[in-house]
């Protein structure tokens, strides 16, 4: 393990003397660490002053850790002008080969430059916040509680891991550093509004919420570094495909993948379909398993929140009688229209989610169509609390139409993910461009063949047959 | 020591390598020569197991450039047509860094460093930074970066390129003497004069494919036809009529001079003194007419060209018979 981080710590180390022989980086550190740190103090005395005028002290006692959360903050944003230097700019001056040409793996590179970028805005947060708790201490004596100052320190650590991992991400994307400048703005607003909720929970004193944005930036974290290795190798960046957007080859790449071998739409359906729902094996699986959860989740959330029987006057459920279907006549339910409106819902829905994901890695696009999952297992919770049994609520709210439209969720989903996946998965044969664009050819096809259809199926079903079966269900029929 | 078999690239579907086979031994120096966009550095770094060949193998000092890229690299120096080196370091940090990369005691590192600096002369210039270089001192740096871990293997595209004459000399002796040293050398470069001087073999690459290969001469032969030798006479012989013999052909001839072909020339030179002697011609001289590596790459270019050119000629009239065919 030591062996493989040694040759890693060469490059960072050559990095941090690089950088700390660059006035334009050590200029601005410097400010920040040892001028804004003073500047934070002498506004958190003026507040002080200020609010206990009015007897908000409650005010003041927030805003000082909210202030050392932004003084730890500011160093750390440098680390992504580093990062994208380091990566883009190497690129740009192809000083970058020689280092590709050597015995160093894809990995080593990578995590050497990553500590490199890191360290030094890191130790200039971390020293910012010294100067900024002792000043704090001498003018108010204030003093962290030692959890709270782990969590600052880990957040900070983790922030700074998030602009690098992802300005890695970008970087691999360009040629130019300029390139990579423009493209920051995918790191920046997200990163802009993160610390805005960040800064929201710290006035609060929400902490242990800050605890799962540092959990969920580990994640994010993850994901980033293993999308920054995949795409951060020698074919990447020496390949001609960067910065060319090569449309032809685009839509060749998914013809190929979407007609594969078929001669007819039968034979597509008899041997693509099939070849295509076995690569999908492992999404599906996961799917099934996210929606069986959510389900669980959304029932388990009813005694979470202490409901009582009636509170949304579920009870009403056990007089459900055949009178509902007349009901539902007059209103005209049971109509063509209302099988095309309630298909075109269902399409617009996995549409959106397939939208989402393609730029969250799949994780939106997945949450959207797990969302009427956790919904129907929050009422089924609901409704049990009546004393109806849950499992015949479910087959009252699911059957027959779910039969097709789970199904149908579950392979959209499967293919959003795959898509998601492409981008952070190392694929052997095939370029990451490749790979993203036979994945979303599998999503099309998957879409076009499978779930086009078995949501109308669902839609005839939901409206034809689903309400007589719930009215049985339920004991009125 | 460098072998290759049908060696592809394919970025997308644009083929950059096409089918390249290859073989240099140790001591051999290969000249990769082509137009710029041909190939030649797609190949490198096929052979330096940073790109991945879409098709065929490649086998470099023993180990093959995909199952054994680290070996590969451990044992290939390159020189890139960019350097890539870094401005804010000194050379003596630079060269110490790759040498770290490449586990190298500290001792041998050096040595190592201060033994190139001094080949190179770029002694004086340790402790300036890289970024006050002149072109042809990056150059040489970097080149002294490619040989730092004495590989066995050397890869160089345009070592000589924005040298002095007096650098570029020394650069052309160290690889005189690489070769010496039973290195196996590729070098890819536009100057024709210097890959006639460095090569024993010389390769051609046009849109990714090799279209001849093998030894100086040999190409020569092939394209410029058998070698011509000039002969300078005594007496004029305008208005004679002068006879050669059959194993020879006369290709010009002037008042005191007389240029003829031959594929033998060990017996056909002797014969044609043999005969203008005889003929009361006195020879004052016989030399063997130069031909430059730049008209066997020209005659190369423009024979693939011309067949090119015949073939879409070709592909069109027959395209165009089957329209009226059909019409």
């Amino acid at each position: 393990m030591l062996d493989e981080i040694r040759p890693a710590l060469i490059i960072t180390r050559r990095e941090i003397r690089d950088q700390l022989r660059d006035w334009r980086i050590i200029l601005p550190i410097t400010v920040l660490t040892l001028v804004f740190p003073f500047l934070a103090n002498f506004t958190t005395q003026r507040i002080l002053g200020f609010v206990e005028k009015y007897g908000a002290n409650i005010i003041a006692v927030r805003f000082i850790p909210f202030l050392l959360m932004i003084v730890g903050f500011f160093p750390i944003s440098i680390s992504l002008v580093i990062a994208l230097e380091s990566f883009a700019g190497e690129t740009e001056r192809r000083s970058i080969e020689p280092l590709l040409s050597s015995p160093l793996t894809d990995g080593q590179i990578y995590l050497g430059k990553l500590l490199a970028c890191v360290l030094i805005p890191l130790v200039a947060a971390y020293l910012g916040m010294t100067v900024y708790l002792i000043g704090i201490y001498r003018s108010t004596s204030w003093r962290p509680e030692p959890t709270f100052l782990v969590l600052i320190i880990v957040l900070t650590a983790v922030q700074a891991l998030v602009m690098v991992s992802g300005a890695v991400v970008i970087s691999s994307q360009t040629t130019s550093v300029r390139a990579a400048n423009l493209l920051a703005s995918f790191i920046i607003i997200p990163v802009a509004l993160l610390i805005q909720i960040e800064s929201v929970m710290m006035l609060w004193a929400d902490y242990h919420v800050l605890w799962w944005a540092v959990l969920a930036q580990i994640v994010l974290v993850v994901l980033l570094v293993r999308m920054g290795i995949n795409h951060l190798n020698r074919e990447e960046l020496l390949g001609q495909e960067i910065d060319a957007l090569n449309l032809h080859w685009m839509w060749k790449v998914f013809r190929a993948q979407f007609i594969g071998s078929a001669h007819s739409i039968w034979d597509w359906y008899r041997r693509e379909i099939p070849s295509t729902l076995h690569r999908l094996l492992i999404p599906i699986g996961w799917m099934t398993i996210l929606l069986i959860a959510v389900t669980y989740a959304g029932a388990a959330q009813v005694k979470e929140l202490g409901l009582s029987p009636g509170t949304f006057g579920l009870d009403r459920l056990k007089s459900v009688d055949a009178q509902i279907l007349n009901q539902l006549g007059q209103y005209g339910f049971f109509s063509t229209s209302n099988v095309l409106t309630i298909w075109w819902h269902n399409l617009r829905a996995v549409s959106i989610a397939a939208m989402l994901g393609s730029f969250t890695l799949g994780v939106a696009g997945v949450l959207i169509l797990m969302l009427p999952m956790g919904i129907i297992g929050f009422f089924t919770g609901a409704a049990s609390l009546t004393g109806l049994n849950p499992l015949t609520v479910l087959a009252a709210f699911t059957l027959p139409h779910g039969l097709f439209e789970i199904p149908a969720i579950i392979l959209s989903g499967a293919a959003i993910l795959q898509v998601g996946a492409s981008f952070v998965t190392a694929h052997q044969r095939q370029s990451i461009g490749e790979g993203l664009m036979s994945s979303i050819a599998d999503w099309a096809k998957i879409t076009l063949a499978l779930v086009i259809p078995l949501f109308l199926g669902a839609a005839i079903l939901e409206v034809f047959i689903s309400p007589q079966v719930m009215v049985r269900l339920l004991g009125g029929g | 020591m460098i072998q290759t078999e049908n060696l592809s690239k394919k970025f997308n579907d644009f083929l950059a390598v096409n089918q390249v086979s290859l073989e240099v031994k140790s001591g051999e120096v290969l000249a990769l020569l082509g137009p710029n966009g041909a190939g030649k550095t797609t190949t490198l770094r096929m052979l330096t197991s940073v790109l991945r060949p879409t098709m065929g193998w490649a086998r470099v000092a023993g180990y093959d450039v995909v199952t054994h890229a680290a070996e590969v690299r451990a044992s290939v120096g390159i020189l890139t047509e960019q350097h890539g080196l870094y401005g804010r370091m000194t050379a003596v940090e630079y060269l110490d860094f790759f040498g770290q990369i490449y586990h190298m005691a500290a001792v041998t590192r050096r040595m190592r460093t201060d033994e190139l600096l001094e080949q190179y002369g770029l002694g004086g210039e340790r402790k300036r930074k890289i970024g006050e270089y002149s072109k042809g001192m990056r150059q040489k740096l970097a080149l002294a970066r490619a040989l730092y871990h004495n590989p066995p293997v050397l890869l160089m595209d345009e070592p000589t390129s924005a040298m002095d004459p007096e650098s570029a000399r020394l650069v052309r002796d160290a690889i005189h003497g690489l070769r010496s040293a039973n290195r196996a050398i590729i070098i890819c470069t536009h100057n024709l004069a210097e890959a006639e001087e460095l090569a024993d073999k010389i390769a051609i690459i046009q849109r990714g494919r090799i279209i001849i290969s093998g030894e100086v001469e040999e190409l020569k032969t092939k394209l410029l036809g058998a070698p011509q030798f000039e002969l300078r006479l005594g007496t004029s012989i305008d208005g004679l009529n002068v006879t050669l013999p059959d194993a020879v052909t006369l290709t010009g001839q002037g008042s005191d001079w007389i240029r003829y072909q031959t594929d033998n020339p060990m017996l056909a030179n002797p014969q044609v003194i043999q005969s203008l002697v005889h003929q009361s011609i006195p020879v004052v001289g016989l030399s063997k007419v130069a031909r430059s590596l730049e008209n066997v790459y020209l005659q190369a270019i423009n024979v693939v060209e011309g067949n090119k050119q015949i073939s879409e000629k070709d592909e069109r009239a027959s395209s165009g018979g089957e329209t009226q065919h059909a019409g």
